[in-house]
């Protein structure tokens, strides 16, 4: 697992990576998760920290993340993707509703994710839609996604409905709410604070997307399972033909 | 270096002609296929297991037992053989057996198996395979290494007084690989014991394996066995070769856009470029193989997977008549000039033998008598060691 280190310098830019799932261009999605950036550069500016913004555009990738859903080949550049959101210090996930949800893109990239990538992971929920009848979406279908990946995602969720687009300030107190929430987690490292405190109480993907290390230090070859592997002894330095 | 073929076993409809082989057929083409392998020059014949439809494999070592009836030099090996769902004291019995009919030529790779269904036609429930395989494999281990084994686990019926006949040929039991695809464990226990890591290669991307293997190695040190670079380790790939390169990827595309496992993904071309399938003219396929060093370090083994998908018999016959004349001479001859001395060869029976006795002669196990109701009492053989008697179980 790659994670900030407490003592990381000040002047280090946190990662916060943009996940859109819209489908057109420009896209009402996007001018949301753009809203939801500036509300957070803001934020975290009043911390005295600086903040560096990645996107990924769902759409650009819907073909990778379609094959790699069937366990077919996985593309580098999915990898690299699914690699991006892994080392962030924070994720802004953004999707339209259809029909009653956010898309099967959105959910089909989580899909591919290993279950420890947003492990902790302080996340801003939003959605976009064409009516206000939607607007629980990212509470009652997005939220329980990230509880069980075990993220972090903020009290306060962000919803836009195309009528709030037309009014004066319809989303900013909501944006500014959440992005201070997140700014709050993400420049106090909860999330590196906890896995360091937790280290070896979730369940881990070897060599996966959240453990690129490369290094073999965080196995842990005193669990059960490998100390089965080794013949059941107690202690991995007994030898089996001795 | 070892060179060899590995089956799935799948009995799969030819997609350019709309014929299905029946079982029968099948099973006599696997057999012309294995003969072949010795015929031109390769090493090592392995066969899958599974136990369901469209699969013929379920009985490796009664085919494996007739295959080395009607050869004298391959070595005969599995692909894998399920250590979750089989009685470990089953492939104890079973393997020793083959490897007394094959005079030694005989190892076997070990998988946990991925058909859920499969485990509770077993009597085994799939989401415990992986401590079900450590387990499974440590009792196997003690069941070729000990004449009289007591055993208690938590997965299957413990044993008192258990000896598994025959003994190992000359009591060196087969070598004993160990396949997977992702998990630290499996590593271990093959690190632990000195076995052999193989990593199919088939469907992931060439880099995929890399810390898989580095762990095998770093434990296979750790543990005492040799140096990292000295790990025994196998690796397999896909082949479909013909003289020209268009005409291979032609020919066999349709078997790749119907194949079970590739249909629907990435084409045959971004497949190829990224994962260990070769398809393409000998020279070709050659640059490809000598690639692999660089994912997967020093390997001792090389197995081709030439028969999946429907491809018809004449076909496969072709591929290994070109494999034994034209592609394992070239990488056999560059990659054991690469190696240097110190990488040993993957182990054979002899080595093994070898490696036990020295020059001395190797035990060769004699029953004590029965005593008058089919057991021997607390010596199964006239040289056990007498410190470890046999407690039976009381009646």
């Amino acid at each position: 697992m790659t994670v900030n280190d407490n003592n990381e310098a000040a002047d280090t830019p946190l990662r916060v990576v943009v996940i859109s799932a819209g489908v057109s261009d420009p896209s009402t999605t996007r001018m949301l998760a753009d809203r939801i950036v500036t509300g957070v550069r803001e934020a975290i500016a009043t911390d005295e920290r600086s903040v560096a913004f990645r996107y990924i555009e769902l759409r650009d990738l819907a073909v990778d993340i379609a094959q790699a859903g069937i366990g077919a080949l996985r593309s580098s550049r999915l990898d690299e993707a699914i690699g991006t959101v892994a080392e962030a210090d924070g994720v802004i996930v953004v999707s339209p509703v259809f029909k009653a949800s956010f898309t099967g893109l959105f959910k089909s990239f989580l899909d591919v994710l290993d279950d420890d990538v947003l492990l902790n992971m302080p996340v801003i929920l939003a959605a976009t839609a064409g009516t206000p009848r939607h607007a629980l979406v990212p509470d009652q279908t997005m939220r329980p996604i990230f509880a069980y990946l075990r993220a972090l995602p903020v009290p306060t969720a962000v919803f836009a409905a195309t009528e709030d687009w037309g009014k004066t300030d319809a989303l900013k107190p909501r944006v500014d709410r959440a992005a201070g929430e997140f700014a709050a987690l993400v420049t106090a490292n909860i999330r590196s604070s906890v896995l360091q405190r937790q280290s070896g109480s979730y369940q881990r993907t070897f060599d996966g997307a959240a453990d690129r290390s490369g290094s073999m230090a965080e196995l842990d070859f005193n669990s059960d399972l490998m100390r089965l592997a080794a013949g059941g002894a107690a202690s991995l330095q007994s030898h089996p033909r001795e | 270096m070892q060179f060899g073929i590995f089956t799935v076993g799948d009995v799969t409809q030819d997609p350019t002609t709309g014929v299905t082989p029946s079982e029968a057929e099948r099973i006599k083409a696997a057999v012309t296929i294995a003969k072949k392998v010795e015929e031109v020059g390769l090493d090592v014949y392995a066969t899958g297991e599974h136990h369901n439809p469209p699969f013929y494999t379920s009985s490796p070592t009664t085919f494996l037992a007739y295959i080395a009836a009607q050869t004298e030099r391959i070595m005969l090996s599995t692909s894998t053989t399920l250590i979750t769902t089989n009685d470990p004291v089953r492939i104890a019995e079973e393997y020793a057996m083959l490897q007394h009919l094959a005079d030694g030529r005989v190892d076997l790779m070990l998988g946990r198996g991925n058909t859920a269904p499969v485990y509770p036609w077993f009597g085994q429930d799939i989401r415990q395979s992986l401590p079900l395989a450590l387990e499974n494999y440590n009792l196997l281990h003690q069941l070729w290494h000990n004449d009289v084994v007591d055993f208690e686990g938590r997965f299957r019926t413990p044993l008192q007084g258990f000896t598994s006949t025959p003994r190992p040929l000359d009591d060196v039991p087969p070598f004993v690989w160990h396949g997977s695809i992702r998990t630290p464990e499996i590593a271990e226990q093959a690190a632990y014991y000195g076995d052999g890591f193989f990593a199919n290669g088939i469907f992931w991307p060439m880099r995929h394996f890399q810390r898989l293997i580095e762990l095998y190695r770093q434990r296979y040190a750790h543990y005492g066995h040799g140096t990292e670079d000295q790990a025994v380790v196998g690796v397999g790939s896909q082949i479909f070769v013909r003289p020209n390169s268009q005409d291979a990827i032609s020919e066999f595309r349709p078997y790749f856009d119907n194949s079970p496992v590739y249909r629907g993904g990435p084409d045959l071309e971004t497949v190829s470029e990224a994962t260990p399938l070769f398809v393409g003219s000998p020279q070709q396929i050659i640059d490809r193989i000598l690639e692999l060093p660089e994912y997967f370090g020093n390997y001792q083994r090389q197995m081709f997977l030439i028969d999946h998908a429907g491809l018809p018999l004449k076909t496969v016959l072709e591929q290994l008549d070109v494999l034994g004349e034209q592609i394992v001479p070239v990488v056999r001859k560059e990659l054991e000039s690469r190696y240097g001395s110190h990488v040993p060869d993957a182990p054979t029976h002899a080595s093994l033998v070898k490696a036990k006795y020295g020059d001395d002669e190797p035990r060769q196990p004699r029953p004590n008598p029965n005593r008058g109701d089919n057991v021997t009492g607390s010596s199964p053989y006239q040289d056990s060691d007498p410190g470890t008697p046999a407690v039976l179980p009381a009646l």
